[in-house]
């Protein structure tokens, strides 16, 4: 990192602060940061935070894309700031602000609760076809019954997708695009047998139907997940799935 | 004070923590785990292990050829009887990972598909594309939450361990969303908080990786052992540090110098073949093909980059199908960090700091020496990596002992009776009070954040590739004078709610303890072996003084005291260590002796 004192170029960065139990509400503060040209905004926060104000609060961990920490806004977007580059962005300020439909716990620190109850309550994790012991070896798996589910393994728990989503704007309640593409992952598993009961947790209201296909989750991934695609899909299941019963209910 | 009282306690939940979560509450679902992470678990370091786990599992292998590749890359500093207790529970262990979803990568028959690593005979890493720490972190995570047993304490900060009676019974957390502290007692404690490469300027590490376990045991009187063994990875970002995986090489990558010369095999690598060949060239091991980088760079035949000097990492021939498949994160990284599209164009590449060999020293059950805490993952010096670890051995090492430690805790919890409560919660107190103390003192003005670049910056000086007496000697001075200055640092916040200046400030605390056992076991240590390499007269292995296990002990207000213990060899006598041409003929004489 740059020495500030020293720099010869710089860049202005729009950071939204918060504190609570001190600011009544959230303002802007504006930091000028020495600019390099390899220099991503996480590192642009990090100068921020060891040289010019220490009470700068964000998550960062990994700092190459894949532990899913550091998303945020970034000039109205939500992207990660790890592999988000001051090179990159338009000249000017850069704008930094919190995931956008979370709640604020403190600066860019959003709360992450209610996300995490998401994942878990749709059995994310292998409910056996057949189950089989360790000793039994593994079982087999095809590329091709790989390709069925991978992408939706890919995705790294971001929320950039739930800051874009429209729907989960309007509505907290919406499982959203992340979770769905996780429910997907497992549902389009060949080992797995636990589809039903997946399927069961997203026919409500706050489940698949609530989205109205904007798609822009897709868009702002940055593992290339394709949330809409999963959604899309079990759009499908959950109709095919409701026609169903009443089906299974005839023949009783 | 808030009061958690659980069975077990879980201090990190990355790979092993989520292990032992699961192991224990499989064993016994009466059980309350109480499983603490400073992050959201899947945000824990294991999920930036790239290149893959290993296990035997082709016909062609055997678990004494992974036992032999171990020791041998360990430079005979490991603990074989654990070494072999290891490569006997990894493959069960991928297995048990896969029925739980892992998507490992398959070969055309629906069969996993295995990919070559340094140092490894035979292929023997389980994969799953280059994310393969990403995915096993994220299907332990998703598992776990069908265990109600296991209550996640996710995003607390563990300030301190609770002892009392002679044995661990706890520990004192501080939740940064509220500012409050958590007195969790159990009646055992399992470490699984990761290494300590942060300590190190150019690292892979993520910024959670800062030694929090290894410093908790080590002021409550555990020793460090084997600290001196820092692991250079050969191929990271200049100035990022960000890591490039061993699996590139795996798959076929080659290293060049600025020359376009495979320099490898001019330090002992060789011989040059058109397709790869283990324990050969770009599939030696990680000390070794850090170390001919340091000599390339001395003789001049490194480029300069912004970020340090370099060679190239070319996986051009691989074409651009097989990176897309085998190496995709490497791709993005490239394109996005560097824009270099490695199907088109050449990566440079230095070493980093990249793995802590040593730890709080563990018996082949995971338990350490002090009663009720067991120790397991990166954090733990189970004695399985010596000298140098093998790229692939520390994924695996995260499950096995993970489920060992979790089966131990459970077995020693039922077993004894907590203290009076009232007293484990007044020693949180204390604890509490004094990380308090750190964040509302007045100090002297200073900022933490420059102690920790000054760290960062005397480990890379004193305790780089190569080590000599006056540049360890300095590390060690600068890093008391450090711990001097710490003790007077002036927080700018002093807020209560998601104050992470403190919680940095708690880390750096952490950080200093872990890098003097660092500085001073790797003084003391007068002799050349894997990771730990000396210029000053000591060149050479010295199986006569040093084939010991350095032990350092926390002294308070002075630098560690260093002592040795012994290595346990079973099978595999010390003998000399050589890889490509050399490593091969040796080889044939052993099996020609043995047949």
């Amino acid at each position: 990192m740059p020495d500030v004192a020293l720099a010869a170029k710089t860049v202005q960065l729009k950071v939204l602060r918060y504190r609570p139990g001190q600011d009544a509400e959230p303002s802007y503060g504006t930091f000028e940061v020495p600019y390099t040209d390899d220099m991503s905004v996480l590192q642009a926060l990090q100068t921020i935070k060891d040289e010019l104000d220490s009470s700068l609060s964000f998550r960062w961990s990994c700092r190459m894309a894949v532990c899913g920490s550091c998303g945020m806004m970034i000039n109205g977007t939500p992207k990660l700031a790890c592999n988000t580059f001051l090179r990159n962005l338009p000249k000017g300020p850069v704008t930094v602000e919190p995931l956008n439909n979370f709640p604020i716990e403190r600066d860019l620190v959003v709360s992450v609760g209610d996300f995490v109850k998401k994942i878990e309550s749709i059995y994310p994790y292998i409910i056996p076809k057949t189950p089989k012991t360790v000793e039994e070896g593994p079982y087999l798996q095809t590329p091709a019954q790989m390709a069925a589910y991978e992408s939706f393994s890919d995705c790294i728990n971001c929320m950039l997708c739930y800051a874009a989503c429209p729907q989960f704007g309007e509505n907290p309640a919406f499982i959203g695009p992340g979770a769905m593409a996780l429910l997907q992952r497992y549902n389009g598993d060949s080992r797995d047998g636990g589809q039903q009961k997946r399927l069961d947790t997203i026919h409500g209201e706050d489940g698949v139907w609530s989205c109205t296909a904007v798609g822009v989750c897709s868009e702002v991934c940055p593992k290339q997940v394709d949330p809409a695609n999963a959604i899309n899909q079990n759009k499908t299941n959950s109709a095919f799935d409701f026609f169903l019963r009443f089906v299974r209910k005839d023949a009783r | 004070m808030d009061h958690f009282d659980a069975d077990v306690l879980i201090v990190g939940a990355g790979g092993a923590g989520l292990r032992a979560a699961i192991a224990v509450a499989e064993a016994d679902p009466s059980l309350t785990v109480a499983l603490v992470s400073k992050v959201l678990p899947m945000r824990s370091h294991t999920v930036a292990a790239e290149g893959g786990s290993a296990g035997v599992i082709q016909s062609t292998d055997s678990l004494e050829a992974h036992f032999h590749d171990t020791v041998a890359g360990g430079d005979w500093l490991c603990e074989q009887d654990v070494v072999e207790f290891f490569v006997s529970r990894s493959t069960p262990e991928m297995i048990q990972l896969e029925h739980w979803g892992c998507p490992w990568n398959r070969k055309p028959d629906g069969n996993i598909n295995v990919r070559a690593f340094g140092g490894m005979k035979i292929e023997r890493t389980w994969f799953a594309a280059d994310r393969s720490g990403f995915h096993i972190l994220h299907t332990l995570f998703q598992t776990s939450t069908k265990f109600p047993s296991i209550k996640r304490f996710d995003e607390y900060f563990c300030v301190d361990l609770i002892v009392d009676d002679g044995r661990a019974q706890g520990a004192t957390v501080l939740s940064p969303v509220t500012g409050a502290f958590t007195a969790i007692t159990a009646r055992s404690v399992i470490l699984a908080t990761g290494g300590a490469g942060r300590v190190f300027r150019q690292n892979t590490n993520g910024g959670v990786v800062t030694g929090d376990g290894m410093a908790l045991a080590y002021r409550h009187g555990v020793p460090l052992r084997d600290m001196e063994f820092m692991q250079y990875h050969p191929t990271c970002m200049p100035g990022t540090g960000l890591l490039f995986t061993e699996a590139c090489r795996g798959e076929g990558g080659h290293l060049v110098n600025k020359d376009g010369y495979r320099y490898l095999q001019d330090y002992g690598l060789g011989p040059v073949t058109p397709e790869p060949r283990n324990k050969t060239m770009e599939l030696g091991p990680r000390d070794r093909l850090s170390q001919a980088f340091w000599h390339e760079s001395q003789k001049g035949r490194t480029f300069e980059t912004p970020g340090g000097d370099a060679v190239w990492l070319d996986l051009r021939h691989l074409g651009a199908a097989k990176i897309k498949e085998r190496l995709p994160l490497i791709r993005e990284m490239a394109i996005e960090f560097m824009d270099i599209d490695p199907a088109l164009g050449q990566i440079p590449v230095r070493p980093a700091v990249h793995y802590t060999m040593g730890g709080v020293p563990t018996d082949i059950r995971t338990a350490t020496s002090l009663p009720g805490l067991y120790a397991a993952g990166e954090c733990a010096s189970s004695g399985i990596h010596g000298a140098n670890r093998l790229g692939s051995n520390s994924l695996a090492e995260l499950f096995v002992f993970g489920h060992v430690a979790g089966d131990e805790a459970v077995k020693f919890s039922r077993g004894v009776s907590a203290s009076d409560s009232g007293k484990l919660i007044d020693q949180a107190k204390a604890s509490a009070a004094k990380a308090l103390s750190l964040r509302d003192q007045k100090g002297g003005g200073e900022r933490h954040a420059v102690l920790r670049k000054e760290m960062a910056l005397t480990m890379e000086k004193g305790c780089g590739i190569y080590r000599d007496a006056a540049g360890m000697q300095a590390t060690c001075d600068k890093l008391a004078e450090l711990k001097r200055r710490y003790r007077e640092v002036t927080l700018e916040d002093k807020s209560a709610v998601w104050n992470t200046d403190w919680v940095t400030a708690l880390e750096l605390g952490y950080e200093l303890d872990v890098a003097e056992a660092v500085a001073a076991s790797a003084l003391a240590r007068r002799e050349s072996r894997g990771a730990h390499q000396r210029l000053d007269g000591y060149e050479n292995r010295d199986d006569a003084h040093f084939l010991a296990h350095s032990l350092a002990t926390y002294r308070e207000a002075a630098a560690p005291e260093i002592s040795y213990g012994p290595v346990k060899i079973t099978t595999s006598q010390p003998a000399v260590r050589a890889y490509g041409a050399l490593g091969e003929a040796l080889e044939a004489k052993k099996d020609a002796a043995h047949a």
